[in-house]
């Protein structure tokens, strides 16, 4: 009865092309941001910040990006656990180096950095299509996990091979480091996420989200109507490795301080972000956000259903949790292939003739 | 000749053994994707389970052991009896053409006329599937799988080496084995794709799927035997790993170093997987050998993938396959 365009006028061209067109959607995602900064800050804590809000907003950003190559540019890559690690270790080396930069512009500096590595290793893209490429950015995703292990300059010689986050301040509230309020990690990755996916979102409605389609669509017939697929394809290349780059930055520094790159940064997590983005549903900002939720909350309840509440061991669960992401997978690819998103789109669209649906 | 020149010789000869290994799962790789277009990612999670299936069955385990004891608070694992190796090969076949209808029916059909892409993700999901149920069906520990092939070093070519060049070569038996192996696998695929009315049919429809409806090949029945044939050479890569390395997850892994072969090879081409084997083989041990000591080691785990995509810049279809035609 609320969700209706009639009666809501639109008077300008802004009016008519916001995100939301429809303002009881308006209302919704003002209400929500407002929760989101407003009230989860003061009820969250330790529990909570690290198994589900934080990882959710990180693989959010991570997810957001691969969906700009993958969803919005079909560039289907393989190598984001690699670009992560990139980023990871940008900005371990930034943090150590200069140790009086604010803390955001050494994240940032990381994403910048892991663009530039993302736009090297997309260079191959322009040649090589489809699951080739899929297969081509694996070997981003070895040579730079390789990479971080093998030369001592990237982890400071430390004698563990790990990277450790030292502690930073923002606004005299520590963000980084073993002392980090629980509250203080989850708005800092918020207030990042609400950014980037604030820029994404007008990204992928304007010009070059536009391109970047027609590049998806066809890439021959993009070309022939005057879309230059070096720079579409390099820039998508450019931001989705910025985001994911972002990503890796805040996995290391503010969700797990100290990482271990084989570890953190693997073949699975390339995997993890990609079903992320399959579940949620390919070229949408919303579908990363869902796809997100879903795989960080999917381990959290089977972990407390199976071993909490049924008491079986936690390698059986891991197993059946396995199964489970794999069945998904195909399940979506079969019944939905865009994903969480066609859903809540075809809910929306139920909901605007209910309850007279003639 | 200086001893270094006959240890490269001998790093390059297992080299090629250790690409054998790599264009076994890479042609069960190409059959799938020459039958239906489909790029099977679950291969080595093929060989992986089939491996862990014959384990299974050659030790007497109960199947689901660990899920069962863990819901009515049980505690058996093995019936108590071993079964022998041949028959073992030959359930474990039987199951492996079972999971080829099973995946025909539930997961490709609901699939037809879907981007490739979207095939290549769904195995992702599969591999991801058949890895929990293989381990819930026999847990995921580390088993030795001993089918009576023959292993160590091969005494009379150390010998005859050695009395002729002065330096005795050390070639692994299980490798020779594998090779002999993957020859014959070789030769039963041609020969069963060229002289059988299966066979004729499995090449009218890797042709052209729709020209083969119309002369009354039944696609589905071709997928189901393609999906078997593939999951019985995953069977005899994971004997082949299985008794090389034991049976455990890595296990799986190995279809990541079967990809680059196939980048290589074509991924259209039995004689392309096998050249490409041999040439990932051979030249991630020879750069390993030469180049590996100056960067630290372990150039074994991207190398592949370097040499791979260098070489796809240059020839996008690899060494043999069917060039690629792009029409709008």
């Amino acid at each position: 009865m609320l969700y209706r365009e009639a009666g809501d006028f639109k008077t300008s061209y802004v009016a008519d092309s916001q995100t939301f067109p429809i303002k009881f959607d308006r209302i919704r995602y003002y209400i929500v941001v407002a929760i989101a900064f407003g009230v989860v800050p003061f009820l969250i804590n330790d529990y909570w910040a690290n198994a589900v809000f934080v990882p959710f907003l990180i693989y959010a950003i991570a997810a957001i990006g691969l969906n700009i190559l993958t969803g919005y540019c079909g560039q289907v890559s393989l190598g984001t656990g690699g670009f992560m690690a990139v980023g990871a270790y940008a900005c371990y080396k930034l943090m150590t180096a200069m140790p009086d930069v604010p803390f955001v512009i050494h994240v940032a500096l990381a994403g910048f950095i892991t663009a530039g590595v993302g736009v090297l290793f997309g260079l191959p893209s322009l040649r090589i299509k489809g699951f080739y490429l899929a297969v081509a950015t694996l070997a981003a995703q070895f040579f730079l996990v390789w990479l971080f292990n093998k030369v001592p300059w990237f982890y400071n010689y430390s004698a563990s091979g790990q990277i450790t986050a030292p502690e930073r301040m923002m606004f005299g509230i520590a963000v980084t480091g073993a002392g980090t309020p629980a509250w203080a990690k989850y708005l800092f990755c918020l207030i990042i996420l609400f950014a980037l996916a604030w820029l994404a979102r007008n990204l992928t409605r304007g010009s070059v989200g536009r391109r970047w389609m027609a590049i998806r669509d066809m890439d021959i017939a993009a070309e022939i109507i005057g879309v230059n697929p070096l720079t579409a394809k390099l820039s998508a290349f450019a931001v989705s490795s910025f985001y994911i780059g972002i990503a890796g930055a805040l996995f290391f520094s503010v969700y797990l301080g100290a990482v271990e790159v084989g570890e953190a940064f693997g073949i699975q997590k390339s995997f993890l972000v990609l079903f992320m983005i399959i579940i949620g549903g390919l070229g949408s900002i919303f579908g990363s956000f869902a796809g997100a939720a879903f795989l960080v909350l999917l381990p959290v309840l089977l972990k407390n259903i199976l071993v909490g509440q049924f008491g079986w061991a936690t390698d059986l669960a891991a197993h059946i949790e396995l199964m489970i992401v794999g069945g998904l997978i195909i399940f979506f690819l079969i019944v939905e292939p865009h994903g969480l998103n066609q859903l809540w789109r075809v809910a929306k669209e139920k909901l605007r003739l209910w309850p007279f649906p003639h | 000749m200086p001893e270094t020149v006959f240890y490269a010789l001998e790093v390059m000869l297992n080299g090629l053994m250790a690409g054998i290994m790599y264009a076994l799962v890479a042609l069960g790789f190409v059959l799938i994707f020459k039958a239906s277009g489909i790029f099977n990612y679950a291969q080595g999670v093929l060989a992986l389970f089939a491996a862990l299936t014959l384990v299974g069955i050659m030790e007497g385990q109960v199947p689901f052991a660990h899920l069962i004891n863990a819901i009515f608070g049980t505690s058996f694992h093995t019936f108590g009896f071993k079964v022998p190796a041949l028959v073992a090969i030959l359930i474990t076949a039987a199951i492996m053409t079972l999971l080829a209808v099973l995946v025909e029916r539930y997961i490709l059909k609901h699939l037809v006329n879907q981007e490739p892409i979207i095939l290549f993700m769904a195995t992702i999901g599969l591999a991801y599937f058949l890895e929990g149920f293989g381990d819930v069906m026999w847990g995921s520990d580390l088993k030795s799988l001993d089918v009576g092939l023959p292993k160590g070093i091969d005494e009379t070519i150390e010998s005859l080496t050695s009395d002729w060049f002065g330096y005795g070569f050390f070639i692994d038996r299980l490798d020779i084995v594998a090779a002999i192996v993957a020859a014959l696998l070789v030769a039963a695929l041609t020969l069963f794709s060229q002289y059988s009315k299966q066979g004729r049919a499995l090449r009218a429809v890797a042709d052209d799927h729709q020209a083969a409806l119309s002369v009354g090949i039944s696609l589905r029945f071709i997928w189901v035997l393609v999906w078997s044939i593939a999951g019985i050479v995953a069977l005899v890569a994971g004997i082949m790993w299985g008794s090389k390395s034991g049976v455990q997850f890595s296990l799986s892994l190995i279809a990541l170093k079967a990809l680059p072969v196939l980048m290589l090879g074509g991924f259209t081409s039995i004689p392309g997987a096998i050249v490409g084997g041999l040439i990932i083989g051979m030249g991630e041990k020879l750069f390993e050998f030469l180049i590996g000591p100056l960067v630290g080691g372990a150039t074994e785990n991207w190398f592949a993938y370097v040499l791979a995509l260098v070489f796809l810049v240059f020839r996008p279809q690899g060494l043999f396959g069917e060039r690629i035609i792009e029409r709008v």
